[in-house]
């Protein structure tokens, strides 16, 4: 590789590094309430995870009294485990234990009978309680086998980084982020749970996937461009080359960033309403991975590169 | 140099292929020169139908269409292991065939085995009632074997009258669920006829085996008509030969001037009233149709809307460069697309937010090489020499940032099942496609129009 020089002497303009405290303070400000729900209220997890039903009814007239249906549901021996009523109060959704196609008839020819005209089931889910457990452990194993391969090819991609530096560092810093941005999605979740009842199903878990994929990707950018400038810039100071770096690339980072936030916006606000919560699970990701490789997994590096060179 | 053209030929000549392929159906008229036809949404077939093409319309999912999925459980617990696999099969073809008398139009059915569970995922669109669907395909009992009265005269003469007349024929009580099911085999005669013509043989339960033994003790010389539910004429018509006098002795056969190919399809439609195994449902789920249709309607307008102000951006950021990865997105979309019609790939709801959302990640490599190339120029790089170095420097990052996107659409596609599955196809497509519409068409224009 051939590298410039030219401009090596240059002074470099903002120190954004002097202030990764503060970076990372800002990341536990968003992280702890997050915590703090996921702790105290749980995720909320769809049918898909836990087994059960859920009966959806739409109505063109009228509010639903949710005390209503659950009595007519509850009358025919079936327990009701919760009872949502959608925007407009034109529709509500009925969880229950797993009920079979002859029991959801009963309870459709029950609900009708004691509404307006019109009244219509519009969806009927049942997942066994084996196959949820399943999907739950699947879900799980997807999640660390995808954690490990990006790792493994961190370690691999990053294996020349020039001595006393190391890829494994690079690598693990990188985890970090992609952890932080996880945690940032699943703690919005668990609030946006507690709050408007949204759950956690197998899209939200795919959404999860894609944002760690996605939040080092922007890190790799960074990285990339420290370990090229390690090259160039033999005996600066660690903390110099990865302030250098994150100047460097910080436009691209935030263009790449935009281009994708535009079109998971355009999602949000003009697409349906059934993947909206996949949508926006995916639009704090990127946001906070955007964040993340800048302000989070380069100061970590920074802090672990300079421990381990005050040691010696 | 004349090679750059010669790419900049291919890249054009790509740019309208995947436009014709990737459109719908649109009419085309010129008047001036009589040309009235239409262009895009094509059906083509090759080679004497051995290949087919369906490009009229993508593939759409069940959540587009509206429609009933099951997910079935084939309890194998009392067969042997070699069997098992048989066993899930033809009970695939059993339900397919039930399926296919709702009268709708591809529904899908597939097997998934796990471990030690089999099973069936059946997505019938076009029903809105999932009690249809699970009525159809849970009848263990469709088959019966009918027999004449004995007051009603029976000669091979009036074969006709018999057959075409459903209502003379009293039911005997058998039925799909006594019967474990139908092989075709070969006579074991001596002769060459024997060994060479087909037979079907009925394997019946226990129960069954004593009902129809004594059915044929009754009916020595008469015919037992076998009706499916749904059709009117018997599907097979035997009639009870004399060594079945004193009841059953091995399993009883129907033979006659079957030929391989009509011997295959008569079991089938036997077997088509008997499930081999017992099967229960593990999940369902309705999904309305309208609820589809509208779906896809802002989808799209979500995806033009979208792409239209990442071009946008792409221009007030980077000018004239803009515009060059302006002109590789549109080829992305228009390439992604034809993909879609050629593969076929089923989209979803989830599958076409990956699509939409890879539009706004199609450009990341065009960014990363506009940045590098401005740098190389505040370098004080003369503009040809930072072009290309651009693209060069920049390919590190670009490989190492996407790589990590496709292991996590690996792992998707891997551990997922549909929707998510749908997801994961459409972005592991949309970035293999991105990579080539940067690296091969963005550089090749830029460096064959040169100045910028």
């Amino acid at each position: 590789m051939t590298h410039d020089t030219a401009h090596s002497g240059e002074t470099v303009g903002r120190d954004l590094i002097k202030y990764k405290f503060w970076y990372l303070a800002f990341s536990a400000l968003v992280i702890v309430p997050g915590l703090i729900a996921l702790v105290g209220f749980g995720l909320k997890t769809s049918i898909d995870f836990t087994g059960g039903s859920v009966l959806k009814f739409s109505r063109p007239v009228d509010a639903w009294d949710t005390a209503v249906v659950r009595q007519l549901v509850i009358d025919r021996g079936v327990e009701v485990s919760s009872l949502t009523v959608g925007e407009g109060g034109q529709s509500i959704s009925v969880r229950t234990r797993p009920i079979d196609v002859n029991t959801n008839a009963e309870l459709v020819a029950a609900v009708v009978a004691a509404s307006p005209a019109d009244t219509h089931q519009t969806s009927f889910e049942t997942v066994g309680p084996s196959i949820g457990g399943e999907t739950a452990k699947k879900s799980l194993t997807a999640f660390g086998v995808a954690c490990l391969g990006i790792v493994l090819y961190i370690a691999y991609a990053f294996k020349n980084v020039p001595k006393p530096y190391s890829g494994v560092r690079f690598g693990l810093s990188a985890i970090l982020a992609m952890l932080h941005d996880a945690l940032v999605v699943v703690g919005v979740f668990a609030i946006l749970g507690h709050y408007t009842g949204v759950e956690i199903d197998p899209m939200f878990i795919t959404a999860l996937l894609t944002i760690i994929g996605f939040s080092v990707h922007d890190t790799i950018v960074v990285f990339d461009r420290i370990r090229e400038n390690l090259g160039r810039f033999k005996g600066k100071p660690f903390d110099w080359i990865a302030n250098y770096s994150i100047l460097e690339t910080m436009r691209r980072s935030l263009a790449t960033s935009a281009t994708v936030a535009i079109t998971l916006s355009a999602l949000f606000v003009f697409g349906g309403a059934s993947i909206k919560w996949f949508v926006l699970a995916l639009l704090v990701g990127v946001i906070s991975g955007t964040y993340s490789s800048i302000f989070n997994a380069t100061p970590i590096l920074v802090l672990w590169e300079g421990y381990l060179a005050k040691k010696n | 140099m004349s090679k750059d053209y010669l790419r900049l030929g291919v890249i054009g000549g790509l740019f309208c292929l995947a436009v014709l392929v990737a459109m719908p159906a649109v009419p085309l008229k010129i008047p001036q020169v009589g040309v009235s036809t239409t262009v895009g949404g094509y059906f083509i077939r090759l080679f004497n139908d051995r290949l087919v093409v369906d490009l009229r319309d993508v593939k759409r999912g069940l959540d587009l269409q509206g429609g009933v999925k099951l997910v079935l459980r084939a309890d194998m617990t009392k067969l042997a292991d070699p069997d098992k696999a048989k066993a899930l099969e033809s009970t695939r073809e059993i339900i397919s065939r039930r399926v296919d008398f709702l009268g709708v139009t591809e529904p899908k059915i597939t097997t998934v085995t796990t471990g030690d569970e089999y099973r069936l995922e059946v997505e019938i669109p076009g029903i809105a009632d999932v009690k249809t669907a699970v009525d159809a395909i849970g009848q263990t009992a469709q088959l019966r074997f009918k027999t004449l009265p004995p007051e009603l005269e029976w000669s091979q003469a009036n074969f006709a009258d018999y057959y075409q007349n459903p209502d003379l024929w009293v039911d005997s009580g058998i039925s799909g669920a006594d019967l474990r099911g139908a092989d075709v085999t070969f006579a074991q005669g001596t002769s060459l006829q024997d060994k060479t013509t087909p037979q079907i043989e009925l394997k019946f339960t226990a129960e069954g085996r004593k009902k129809f033994s004594e059915l044929a003790k009754a009916n020595v010389g008469r015919p037992v008509a076998l009706f499916l539910d749904e059709s009117t004429l018997p599907i097979s018509m035997p009639v009870i030969s004399q060594d079945l006098a004193t009841g059953l002795t091995g399993d009883p056969v129907i033979n006659g001037s079957f030929d391989m190919k009509s011997a295959r399809a008569l079991s089938l439609q036997i077997r088509a009233g008997a499930l081999p195994v017992p099967i229960s449902i593990l999940q369902q789920q309705t999904i309305g149709a309208t609820l589809g249709a509208e779906s896809v309607q802002k989808s799209l307008k979500a995806g033009v809307i979208g792409l239209g102000l990442v071009m946008l951006f792409m221009l007030a950021l980077y000018g004239r460069l803009g515009l060059i990865a302006d002109f590789g997105l549109l080829l992305y979309t228009a390439l992604v697309l034809s993909i879609f019609k050629l593969v076929p790939v089923t989209l979803t709801l989830p599958g076409i937010a990956g699509f939409i959302l890879s539009i706004g990640m199609a450009v990341d490599a065009s960014i990363l090489a506009f940045e590098r190339i401005r740098e190389e120029i505040s370098w004080g790089k003369p503009r040809t020499i930072a072009l290309k170095l651009g693209f060069d420097r920049s390919w590190n990052s670009i490989k190492d940032s996407n790589i990590s996107s496709l292991i996590t659409a690996g792992v998707l596609f891997y551990f997922g099942s549909g929707m998510v599955r749908g997801f994961a196809v459409t972005l592991a497509i949309g970035i293999g496609v991105s990579l080539f519409t940067n690296i091969f068409v963005v550089r090749t224009v830029l460096r064959t129009l040169g100045k910028f």
